[in-house]
């Protein structure tokens, strides 16, 4: 299975991870095996078969509408790396 | 024109819980930044989601209001996509099994009756708010997750509308259909309904529409107006010039009236769906859907129409008055309980009640007056006359006493008197005889002005009909 | 014996009969883990003080005369990716090294609730993702019995604690084999509850469908303990089951009926090594010998368990993953805080994340991708099915199903660091559990010629962890291999 490095780059994007050249291309190379191995699974017809979502077959679970105490400000904005007048702070958005 | 122009419309409505989707965090509007989030809504390692059972019901309650087919169960899904205002840079969503699917919402544009196809109704979760500071070299942006997590409804229609007033009945159809089923309080200044659309033009009887242009963040009905009106001559110009309409997602810039480029790059939209494995799917039976039936009052148009037939008033009286359920509700209760009246009763709701609404800011649950001390001040009318029952009706709102107690203390009843309405008129006649002379030549203004003078000495309280045939007769006959 | 050789069970009757303290208890420990810590590395946090005052707390409760928890004065490791208020959980990941959670996990404010004592966070692969701890981000751990060899993973941190007498029992988490291998590895008792038995909320999540969180202990007793005390319904985990909790503990020693025991013919072929496919073969005649039947079974999917594993796993934890982004805790890169926001996500989880994370996001993330959820996250789903549906139909023939935790020993630190598949392959009979969602525990059944030890897995039915508990204790109760200890333990 050979994956291109645009396609290492696109995913790189998805993933938000910056890679470097060299990383790249291990990876590149450790992904394709990887895939190979997985290509396995074509062995199997499947068209019948129901995919399954949950591990478990709990279905219809809910909690009630009630309120609950929110966490404390300050210790919200103490776990943050920068927060400025109540807010999160991050670098500029642009839409 | 010579192009057809094709759109459809996402709505976004926050359902009015009082707590979040999956925790119990308040969702109040309007409070100090940050202040309404916990580790399950802030998205911390570790914290898994549980359904709000109440945000469920409303959203199948929206589903079977806009006639949509209700699967055997729904079942929720990831919406992978990094945005600073996304806790866990994805959103809870559906895609593979929604609440509702192909249904339908009926609009009147110019009295005709148009249906438009809704094609899915959704619940997810909210996001957080992305402030950007004011001044542009300011290079940071701030978050408040105070609305992450709020319950919010996604109404996808197909791409029905043909014209900007399909969108505006629509939207406006639709925006009365949330409120009357009580799932959202539509807000749109607080940004709890809020819109998307999608256009496109193409040759008259083109099998192929156009490319398609979407506009994000549309916070009020009037920016989806006026942007798709600006986005029909923006893209009419491109294809007179035989320019390519590209497609692209863009932005309305409320200020500058005109739609630009999102700059923000898309990697074309791959949200890599899959079935969000921290929450099991909800089983819908038929008793589920039959006792949600019952709890869907009859609907903004059917009620118009009803109220035509069945009371005689305009179809646009029946417009204003099926806009608010509870204005509906309280005309009828009117209506009941006088019985006939309803075309006059209709008149005084949507002239003085609403004005008095409006003015007031209130809504019409809040209103001293009740249907009943309404039908009260009407009946009193036939003795204290038109002007002073509208006087009569500004003091009961300001008071909240009813129609009886105000004229009593008042002294406001009709002077019916026929001897002091006789000594009245005789002085009246004693101090014009130029109006009397006038009319006697045949001048039918004088009478007016001898009717005038008469009310201005009673203070408006003569009896006008019994007061005309006094002043004529006493004319005709002349003094004794 | 020593204070920190005995059982959780053990050291509990001992402390409530006041025959020593809590504080006893603790200081021993702690001298003992302090002496073995530089070598062994299973901690990543210790919380003397904390351990300590909850100590005196315990003791203080007891000479008032107080009722106690059912952990009443244990000192416990608890696998550093679940949260615990108060004192840091780094998932073994720079992303989340200073990163102090504001909650308590469901599991740790159970074993609070019964007077345990969180004694300190252990080590594992950064996210749980691996199968020897070496992608921790912080430290190697060793395996008691080797030190050359890894302890498995990736609860390493957990299971060579215990093997080290450093904890009396501890929490690992098992997504693929996480409790069972390093249990096995490390010579000590793992379970692997049935997925939903056991809350989630706190578990810092790998991938979602399959996580799920088990003890690591000195015996079958102290799991049975244990499981007792963290199962149970939790309204804060919607996948976690509404169902009543047995008594794990009562009438362990008595199995009533006849057992039809599987023995698949996929986990015992090519690839096993020999010396464990002999154990294998001689504790299956141990339950021969105690009238059990054996049933030669096939579980045909089961070769397909590995690739799907790894498409789902990876998919599930590429989203579950996508929060540590230098927004709202844990690390943020400084090299591009100023610049955009991309930049800021890309750079931050570029410096947080190890390799072995990072590639699993990308795997994950391409799974999903337009364009290839058909074909791979859809197929594995389905494939998913399959394999769940070869248990389901083995169970209607039999009781439980024994096979290795392992096709090979502990290996050596570093030998599978390059090649990822060969240490992915080292998961290929504790992952299809996971994907089916069914309990599953380890046991030491025996020792290689090098002296390492070997685990036996026993399968069982969905929520049928009482039963696998006394299968276990009947072997226990017929072999001492439980009882060996690293010879390292007795260096004092």
């Amino acid at each position: 299975m050979d994956i291109g490095l645009k396609e290492i780059e696109y995913i790189a994007n998805l993933s938000r991870i910056a890679l470097t050249d060299e990383e790249k291309k291990t990876f590149k190379k450790q992904l394709a095996n990887i895939l190979d191995y997985i290509k396995k699974l074509n062995e199997l017809d499947t068209d019948t078969v129901e995919p399954m979502a949950y591990a478990t077959d709990l279905k219809n679970v809910f909690r009630k509408e009630e309120l609950t105490p929110s966490l404390s400000r300050q210790k919200i904005l103490n776990l943050s790396p920068s927060n400025v007048n109540g807010f999160f702070k991050v670098p500029k958005v642009i839409e | 024109m010579k192009y057809e122009v094709v759109m459809g419309l996402e709505t976004h409505a926050e359902l009015n819980t009082v707590s979040k989707l999956f925790c119990g965090c308040s969702t109040k509007f309007g409070s100090e930044p940050n202040t309404q989030a916990c580790p399950i809504c802030l998205g911390l390692p570790g914290v898994l989601p549980v359904m709000n059972e109440r945000a469920f019901e409303h959203s199948l309650k929206a589903a079977i209001a806009l006639n949509c087919e209700i699967g055997r169960f729904a079942s929720f899904d990831r919406k992978n996509y990094y945005y600073p205002d996304l806790p866990k840079n994805y959103q809870i969503s559906q895609s593979y099994f929604n609440i509702g699917n192909n249904g339908y919402v009926d609009i009147v544009v110019k009295g005709k009756k148009k249906r438009i196809d809704i094609h899915n109704v959704h619940l997810e979760e909210e996001a957080g708010k992305l402030i950007h500071p004011e001044k542009s070299d300011d290079d940071y942006s701030l978050v408040d997750f105070n609305r992450a997590g709020v319950p919010l409804l996604e109404i996808v229609t197909e791409p029905d509308m043909r014209s900007i007033e399909e969108v505006e009945s629509y939207m406006q159809i639709l925006r009365n259909i949330l409120l009357y089923i009580g799932v959202s309080d539509c807000k749109m200044q607080e940004g709890s309904l809020r819109f998307e659309a999608s256009i496109s033009l193409c040759e008259k009887g083109a099998k192929v529409y156009g490319n398609r242009v979407e506009i994000k963040n549309l916070n009020s009905m009037k920016a989806v107006l006026k942007v798709l009106a600006y986005e029909i001559s923006r893209q009419g110009d491109l294809l007179d010039k035989g320019k390519e309409v590209l497609m692209e997602t863009r932005l309305w810039d409320e200020v500058n009236a005109v739609s630009r480029r999102m700059r923000t790059k898309e990697e074309a939209h791959d949200y890599r769906y899959f079935p969000e494995p921290d929450l099991v799917p909800v089983w819908i039976d038929q008793k589920w859907i039959d006792e949600t039936k019952k709890t869907i009052p009859e609907l903004p148009v059917n009620k118009r129409q009803r109220f035509v037939k069945e009371y005689l008033i305009s179809d646009y009286d029946a417009g204003v008055l099926t806009e608010d359920i509870f204005l509906a509700d309280y005309f009828e209760a009117c209506v009941k309980l006088a019985r006939n009246s309803s075309k006059e009763l209709s008149n005084w709701i949507i002239n003085d009640v609403l004005r008095e609404l409006n003015e007031r800011k209130i809504n019409i649950q809040e209103f001293t007056v009740t249907p009943k001390m309404l039908v009260e001040l009407i009946k009193e009318k036939s003795t204290v006359g038109n002007a002073i029952a509208k006087e009569v009706f500004i003091e009961m709102v300001n008071t909240g006493k009813n129609a009886q107690s105000i004229i009593n203390e008042k002294n406001l009843a009709q002077l019916s008197d026929v001897d002091e309405l006789n000594t009245i008129t005789a002085n009246v006649i004693e101090k014009n005889p130029k109006a009397v002379e006038d009319y006697k030549r045949g001048k039918k203004n004088a009478l007016a002005f001898l009717i005038g003078q008469t009310m201005k000495m009673t203070k408006g309280k003569a009896n006008p009909k019994i007061l005309t045939e006094i002043l004529k007769e006493k004319i005709t006959t002349g003094p004794k | 014996m020593l204070l920190h050789e005995l059982t959780a069970s053990k050291v509990r009757e001992r402390i409530t009969k006041r025959e020593v303290t809590a504080q006893e208890v603790v200081e021993e420990l702690l001298e003992w883990i302090n002496l073995k810590e530089p070598l062994i590395k299973t901690y990543l946090c210790l919380d003397e003080d904390g351990a300590l005052s909850k100590a005196k707390e315990i003791d203080e409760k007891l000479s008032n005369g107080n009722k106690v928890g059912l952990l009443a004065g244990v000192p416990i490791a608890i696998k550093d990716n679940m949260c615990t208020a108060g004192v840091k959980t780094t998932c073994a990941s720079k992303i989340l090294e200073n990163f102090i959670p504001p909650y308590d996990a469901f599991v740790v404010k159970r074993i609070k609730d019964e007077d345990a004592i969180i004694i300190g966070k252990t080590n594992l692969d950064e996210f749980a993702m691996g199968s020897s701890t070496e992608n921790s981000a912080f430290q190697i751990t060793r395996n008691p019995w080797d030190i050359d060899c890894i302890p498995g993973g990736s609860s390493g941190g957990s299971a060579a604690a215990v093997s080290a007498d450093m904890a009396f029992m501890a929490l690992g988490s098992d997504t693929g084999g996480s409790v069972r291998q390093p249990a096995s590895f490390c010579g000590d008792v793992g379970l692997k509850p049935t997925y939903g038995r056991v809350s989630r909320y706190g578990l810092i999540a790998f991938a979602s469908s399959l996580d799920q969180i088990g003890p690591i202990t000195k015996d079958v007793l102290d799991t049975a303990l244990l499981l007792q005390v963290i199962s149970g319904h939790d309204n804060f985990d919607s996948t976690c089951a509404a169902l009543d909790v047995p008594n794990y503990i009562s009438d362990i020693d008595r199995l009533d009926d006849v057992l039809k025991i599987g023995v698949p013919r996929e986990f015992f072929g090519e690839g096993l090594n020999t010396e464990i496919k002999s154990a294998l073969m001689d504790a299956l005649k141990i339950y021969e010998a105690n009238g059990a039947k054996l049933v030669d079974l096939s579980l045909p999917h089961c070769e397909y368990a590995v690739a799907t594993y790894y498409i789902i796993a990876t998919a599930e934890a590429s989203s579950n993953l996508a929060r540590y982004d230098g927004v709202r805790y844990g690390h943020r890169s400084r090299l591009s805080s100023d610049s955009n926001i991309v930049d800021m996500y890309s750079q931050t989880r570029a410096e947080g994340f190890g390799n072995e994370v990072k590639r699993r996001i990308l795997l994950g993330n391409y799974a999903l991708s337009t364009g290839y959820y058909e074909a791979y996250y859809l197929k594995a789903s389905k494939v998913r099915n399959l394999i769940k549906n070869d248990f389901e139909d083995a169970f209607k023939k039999v009781d439980c199903i024994i096979c290795p935790t392992c096709p090979t020993p502990a290996f050596k630190i570093g030998e599978r660091v390059t090649e990822p598949l060969e240490m992915y392959l080292s998961d290929i009979y504790t992952i299809p559990a996971n994907l089916a969602g069914i309990p599953g525990i380890s046991i030491p059944c025996g020792f290689t010629s090098a002296g390492l030890p070997i685990g036996m897995q026993i399968l069982g039915k969905y929520f049928d962890e009482r039963k696998l508990l006394k299968m276990a204790k009947l072997f226990e109760n017929e072999t001492d291999f439980h009882l060996k200890r690293p010879k390292l333990n007795q260096q004092v």
